[in-house]
């Protein structure tokens, strides 16, 4: 079972300097809601920048993940 | 059905419904929270859509995943393009876009999704919401 942290791990390591925030919403490590901050989103859409985040965990969403909410923004746009 | 016609089946469906909403359940009994948000979301503005149960078969939502690339439902999409899914439904929803998106008048007040009913098999079929 996943836990927040290692999420968290994985989406940091796959996008370098971004700031992520992993919180496991059940306690159950299937529902998860991640916010991550980071340069890289830069001129995506946000479809894009979604995808770049489920992209790191391939066939574990639906899977072992059984939902990951998404929260992305750019550091420029942060409030 | 075999997995070819179910995927032509998710391409027409996408190609005729200018909105067109995949989700677990039913709007009027979702199955699943992120779904009973995007469904609420669209009903609070008011607009027609059509909208696909994916849980009778599971190759459903592989065959749409496969198409759209996108690994979660719900799915919303908007002339024949993915919009998102609950997240990005919620967030376009909040800043406005979405109904500037679809057309819609934004609503005056915020809804509240209806609370998570249990989930319910069904056929598979389209089932087109006329206001």
């Amino acid at each position: 079972m996943p836990s927040s942290r290692e999420l968290q791990e994985k989406i940091a390591s796959a996008l370098p300097g971004a700031d992520v925030t992993v919180e496991d919403l059940t306690g159950g490590g299937d529902h998860f809601r991640a916010e991550i901050v980071s340069d890289r989103f830069e001129g995506l859409s946000r479809i894009q920048q979604h995808r770049l985040v489920y992209d790191v965990f391939g066939d574990d969403i639906g899977g072992a993940i059984h939902a990951l909410s998404i929260k992305t923004s750019t550091p420029g746009s942060r409030i | 059905m075999t997995n070819d016609e179910i995927r032509s089946f998710i391409e027409n469906a996408i190609k005729e419904n200018k909105v067109m909403l995949f989700m677990k359940g039913v709007p009027n009994q979702p199955a699943c929270g992120f779904s009973a948000r995007t469904a609420g979301a669209l009903n609070a503005l008011g607009v027609q859509y059509a909208a696909l149960d994916i849980l009778p078969d599971p190759r459903i939502r592989e065959e749409l995943s496969g198409l759209s690339g996108w690994p979660t439902i719900p799915q919303l999409f908007v002339d024949g393009e993915l919009v998102g899914g609950s997240d990005i439904v919620m967030e376009m929803f909040e800043s406005g876009e979405l109904a500037e998106l679809l057309g819609a008048e934004p609503p005056d007040e915020p809804f509240e999704p209806e609370p998570q009913p249990e989930p319910v098999q069904r056929g598979i079929g389209l089932e087109n919401r006329l206001d």
